[in-house]
């Protein structure tokens, strides 16, 4: 939290639309820093709606409109914010964008609306949209606000994708919903453990394994 | 100065007027469509007993000409008031709340599949069913023919059955057309329903009994309890139909 605040002191006038400290902001998130996972935040989204892609595509695109507009609303009027109340506002901010989110979705698209049902609302209590509000969105201009929020949320949703990928190919046999094995005529049983959360818990945790080799990322 | 109570008390009170105000005006600027998406929603799952719907279709209009739907209670008789004396729709008869309550008292909806030529000559009676599946709450419409005796189609909803196995009560066109052509009556003319069995064999079976679905003998124990249960409320509805038949005759 401190570092990002930090950098904001030593801003020239007039920065690029993409400086490359803005474009850290949009890539960071996606790898080295990954709210899912590096940060381990957001886990329990991921395990309940990664067993088909579709849903999870449309999720992943749910969170990424709530982190961009309520780091933006929150940047804006971070200033006005009074100290002792923050979090409650920052939560109010969250509630607002989600169920506008599913508002929109019951009318537009009610079957997905349906099987998301719940989880769209439970974004509010997302730990990855509370904490960038918390650690960024306070301290940081409108636009690198937006950016932080993009990068998270796309950060978010590549990982989700990626489980949902290997569950629906493993568990159901299919790609979103497109039945490879039987149009490829190849016999396969579906790994029911996939469907289970336990599939979600050992491909994440492959792809945590995977991914922390790479970037040589050690807890502390 | 921020941080006076008197500044938090009127921040509190503009973010709850603003977010309060968009919410309330989103809901008023959607709820007709909402409302829409509800009732394609429904009547969509209603046909798809008796046909095969795509997103092509227009199932509003399908809906108006050849659905003709009336609420009946456990006796079989006619119900068209509900207990505040508003009028009845059947559509809007909520199957869920209803099956909270004890049988006697509750109330069920009944579709007429009509035919296209004909408005009078009923094609088939489309039936709500509901029930509990292994993990939450499993649905269907179920469609007789219109002597009552034979499945003409049936189409499953399901909650949260597990994927690939039980929820293939709903993905896999297979079991559904399975229950296709079942009798519920059995020689002696008592209601049997139609039930699913442990197992998938694929081998023919008799007039009262489909396949199994393999890994999921819960759920289909729940769709076997469910049908049971539902042709049981419905049975006297059945045998006033039967009598208006014969004395039609």
């Amino acid at each position: 939290m401190s570092t990002e605040v930090a950098e904001k002191v030593e801003k020239k006038k007039s920065e690029e639309l993409f400086s490359k400290r803005r474009k850290k902001l949009i890539s960071d998130p996606l790898n080295e820093d990954n709210p899912i996972t590096i940060q381990v935040l957001g886990i329990c989204s991921a395990l309940a709606i990664t067993i088909k892609m579709e849903p999870t595509i449309i999720m992943g695109l749910a969170v990424i409109f709530t982190l961009v507009f309520s780091n933006l609303l929150i940047s804006l009027i971070r200033n006005y914010i009074p100290n002792r109340i923050r979090i409650i506002v920052q939560l109010a901010v969250v509630a607002l964008f989600v169920t506008l989110v599913s508002e929109f979705l019951k009318a537009f698209n009610y079957p997905m609306y349906k099987v998301l049902g719940a989880f769209v609302g439970l974004i509010i209590t997302n730990c990855i949209v509370m904490g960038r509000l918390e650690a960024f969105a306070m301290g940081n201009k409108p636009y690198d606000s937006v950016l932080d929020g993009l990068g998270s949320g796309l950060g978010y949703s590549w990982i989700i994708l990626a489980v949902a990928f290997f569950r629906e190919f493993l568990g159901s046999g299919s790609i979103l919903n497109y039945k490879v094995f039987a149009a490829l005529n190849i016999p396969y049983v579906n790994n029911g453990l996939m469907v289970d959360s336990i599939g979600a818990f050992m491909i994440l945790a492959i792809i945590i394994w995977i991914q922390r080799t790479k970037t040589g990322y050690v807890e502390q | 100065m921020r941080q006076s109570n008197t500044y938090i008390i009127i921040f509190t009170l503009i973010t709850t007027v603003f977010v309060g105000g968009t919410l309330a005006v989103t809901s008023i600027l959607l709820g007709p469509r909402q409302a829409l998406s509800i009732e394609y929603d429904t009547k969509s799952q209603i046909l798809g007993a008796v046909m095969n719907i795509t997103e092509k279709d227009d199932v509003l209009g399908i809906y108006d000409n050849r659905i003709k739907s009336l609420v009946v209670n456990y006796q079989g008789e006619e119900v068209k008031t509900d207990a505040k004396g508003q009028p009845l729709v059947a559509e809007k008869v909520d199957v869920a709340k209803n099956y909270k309550l004890k049988p006697e008292e509750r109330l069920f909806p009944v579709f007429k599949y009509v035919s296209a030529e004909d408005p009078n000559k009923i094609d088939a009676f489309i039936l709500p069913v509901y029930g509990n599946g292994l993990w939450d709450r499993i649905w269907g419409f179920m469609a007789l023919d219109n002597q009552l005796e034979t499945v003409k189609g049936i189409s499953f909803g399901h909650k949260a059955e597990t994927p690939g196995l039980g929820a293939r009560i709903s993905d896999d066109p297979i079991i559904s057309q399975r229950y296709e052509g079942k009798k519920i009556y059995n020689e002696q003319g008592k209601l049997v329903s139609v039930d699913m069995v442990k197992g998938e064999k694929g081998e023919p079976l008799d007039a009262h009994h489909v396949d199994g679905m393999s890994g999921a003998t819960m759920t289909g124990n729940g769709v076997n309890k469910m049908l049971m249960e539902y042709l049981n409320c419905y049975e006297s509805y059945f045998k006033k139909v039967k009598a208006q038949n014969v004395a039609g005759l």
